[in-house]
């Protein structure tokens, strides 16, 4: 798999630019969703109250984290679920594998999950020997161009149709075309044949309840349904921070949801699975082993200010919204989660020092924080970060930390800063490097022959 | 009312005539304008970059010298620089003097259309420019600050002005101070896009209340050789 990294972000980005197959898609389709999501918030007078209703949850999850994750625990093992504690993504996948290989598992079915892709658990699934299969068309589609997601929700998001048409036809043998739902019949009949043969089915979870043990799973294509009731073992990896104190809190969080992330009054399916079926003769699988995965989060809970990154709910609607994101897509960050989100969270899940480059990733418009459904305040993240990384890495940046240095001594001096701005003047029109990144594509404003604060004192 | 002008570095080097023309058009609704000579920069380029402790030093600055001010209100024709104004009290969270210093300058400062919209209730500046315009909403302004009806308002009143909306005009314009330099392909790239539909509305002119965006833009339309120019809220406003 050709993986970008996020250490080389900005020739990601470049690179990315230059592609405009890429661009073509991600405009229609970010332009499309932040249309939907628009007049799917409108359609609820109470839009704001929701927000606010579900950040007040989320904030009083995080803040008694610990107390309300043994409570879950307790009521999903009381009706027969078993669960998990895994520390970070090693630990996670060595339970994963292990619980698989123990029922002799050969055939893995999974549903679109981000978190089994934080811990790259395909690789670690195949390098026990199985055979795993993504279930969700645009995982699936995914999988078969040997890629990564390029968007939370949207997995598949800068491929065009014909760039699918072409990939099926390699990849499953199929007769060119590009009639979509010829397309996706296609898709269904060979991942049919999966569902059938499967041991083990693998899903994400999108709400843990609190007060019933309860995972709550919201999705389109009707494949969660099946990854998680036709196989015998239905294993759930679920972040720490996935939960919700009472099952009255789903009509805030699913109206939320689907709105931001596809405009979607409603998603199509919405699985509740508590526990292991009752009695022998019910349907569904005999075994439900919930992992919950740390992974960097009780890091991110630790702190004031970067605990509210928890209380995001993957809805995607940031990344549709981001200027940055809308030209470059989801590959350039080199990180599981791509765009503003994916800025806060990379750093905050791989160091900081590895992902340096993405807190800079973003103009600090704001268009993030105004469309996200639990109001995490991006910017004011992305902020923390960038103070971070240059304040503790007090080696590195020397000439930028020097630049500030300097700016600052003369911000605080007037009269260096008028002699500065009159040196400036002066000189302008040898100033080269630091003013090529600016002019390669824009023309530069001169220095005024004479300042605002020259004329007020000439004038007044 | 007696008002104290803070220009904005940016305003005082590069685009003096936001400044005159602030000062004409608040003089012109009736405030004694004054302006201190000692004061320099908000401090929001050290801060957007990570560095507290510089931008530290020049709030304090800031805090300083307007405090010696016996103005009623704090106005600048910038809705970033005075967003980072409000933004004052994260720098200073854990110096409780500072503190407090820092959000009593915060709440006398104000963005110019604001400013006369909400604090002096003008709606009419007097202002008559013949041609057709468009608004950008500059990020800070429009989401730090609310700015969304309170420009419209004021350009709708100029004389002659006929005023257009673009689909996005509260789309970033790409600029975002170090990151225009940074990343100057992606800020290009953002940009372009608000280009096209400035250049698809037609219009003579693109207004915005930040010199920050406007050099983007400017600096892009310019490059490419459009016949669109950029104004500054203040210019338009202080055209008679």
């Amino acid at each position: 798999m050709n993986q970008l990294s996020s250490e080389t972000f900005g020739e990601n980005a470049k690179a990315a630019l230059g592609d405009a197959q890429l661009r073509g898609a991600l405009r229609n389709a970010t332009t499309l969703f932040g249309k939907k999501r628009r007049e799917a918030a409108a359609s609820l007078s109470n839009w704001e109250e929701l927000r606010s209703q579900a950040r007040a949850i989320k904030d009083e999850v995080l803040l008694h984290l610990d107390r309300y994750l043994e409570t879950f625990v307790t009521n999903a093992e009381t009706r027969g679920a078993k669960v998990h504690w895994a520390r970070d993504a090693a630990e996670a996948n060595a339970i994963i594998t292990r619980l698989a290989v123990e029922r002799g598992a050969r055939n893995v079915v999974k549903s679109k999950s981000m978190t089994t892709e934080e811990i790259h658990l395909n690789a670690a699934l195949e390098r026990a020997g199985m055979q795993v299969v993504e279930t969700d068309l645009g995982e699936y589609i995914i999988q078969l161009a040997d890629e990564t997601p390029s968007h939370i929700i949207a997995p598949a998001i800068h491929k065009t149709k014909r760039q699918v048409a072409e990939l099926f036809t390699t990849e499953l043998g199929m007769a060119p075309t590009d009639d979509v739902d010829q397309l996706t019949s296609t898709a269904r009949s060979t991942l049919r044949e999966r569902f059938a043969t499967a041991d083990v089915g693998i899903s994400g979870v999108n709400f843990g309840i609190v007060e019933t043990g309860t995972i709550v799973i919201v999705e389109n294509e009707g494949n969660i349904r099946l990854t998680t009731s036709l196989p015998r073992t239905h294993i759930a990896v679920m972040g720490i921070e996935k939960l919700l104190p009472r099952f009255a809190d789903l009509d805030v969080f699913l109206k939320l949801l689907p709105r931001s992330g596809t405009g979607q009054a409603l998603s199509t399916y919405q699985s509740f699975i508590t526990g292991t079926k009752r009695n022998a003769s019910d349907e569904g699988p005999e075994e439900l082993h919930v992992i919950l995965l740390d992974n960097g989060r009780s890091r991110m809970l630790a702190h004031p200010v970067t605990r509210q990154s928890l209380a995001c709910i993957r809805c995607g609607a940031c990344l549709n919204a981001c200027p940055v994101y809308q030209q470059i897509g989801g590959h350039a960050y080199g990180s599981v989660y791509p765009g503003p989100i994916g800025s806060v969270i990379t750093p905050q899940l791989i160091g900081i020092q590895k992902a340096a480059q993405l807190p800079f990733a973003s103009s600090l418009c704001g268009a993030c924080r105004e469309v996200c459904p639990v109001k995490i305040d991006i910017p004011q993240l992305l902020l923390h970060l960038r103070s971070e990384i240059t304040d503790k890495q007090p080696g590195g940046r020397g000439k930028e930390r020097l630049a500030f240095k300097l700016w600052a001594a003369i911000m605080t001096r007037p009269k260096l800063y008028e002699k500065t701005v009159i040196a400036g003047r002066l000189f302008q029109r040898w100033f080269k490097p630091p003013v090529k990144a600016w002019t390669n594509g824009r023309d530069l404003r001169p220095i005024e022959a004479e300042s605002f604060r020259e004329h007020w004192r000439r004038t007044r | 009312m007696k008002v104290a002008l803070f220009v904005t570095c940016l305003v005082d080097q590069l685009w003096s005539s936001v400044g005159t023309s602030s000062v004409a058009v608040l003089r012109r609704v009736g405030c004694d304008v004054e302006f201190d000579d000692r004061q320099t920069c908000c401090a929001q380029p050290a801060f957007n970059t990570g560095y507290r402790n510089e931008a530290r030093q020049v709030a304090k600055r800031f805090i300083e010298v307007f405090e010696d001010s016996k103005a009623d209100a704090i106005v600048s024709p910038s809705g970033s620089c005075t967003a980072m104004v409000h933004h004052y009290a994260e720098l200073f969270s854990d110096d409780p003097s500072w503190l407090g210093r820092a959000q009593a300058i915060a709440a006398r400062t104000h963005e110019l259309s604001s400013f006369l919209i909400r604090v002096l209730g003008v709606e009419d500046v007097g202002a008559s420019w013949q041609g057709k315009l468009t608004w950008h909403d500059a990020c800070h302004g429009l989401r730090d600050l609310n700015l969304k009806s309170e420009p419209r308002r004021l350009i709708r009143n100029v004389r002659g002005a006929e005023f257009v909306e673009v689909e996005n005009a509260e789309s970033c314009c790409g600029f975002g101070g170090t990151f225009s330099v940074k990343y100057p392909e992606i800020s290009v790239a953002i940009l372009d896009q608000k280009i096209e539909a400035i250049e698809r509305a037609g219009v003579q002119a693109v207004v915005s209340g930040d010199a920050s965006c406007l050099m983007q833009i400017g600096g892009r339309l310019s490059r490419k050789g459009s016949k669109v120019r950029v104004m500054h809220l203040a210019e338009l406003l202080n055209q008679t």
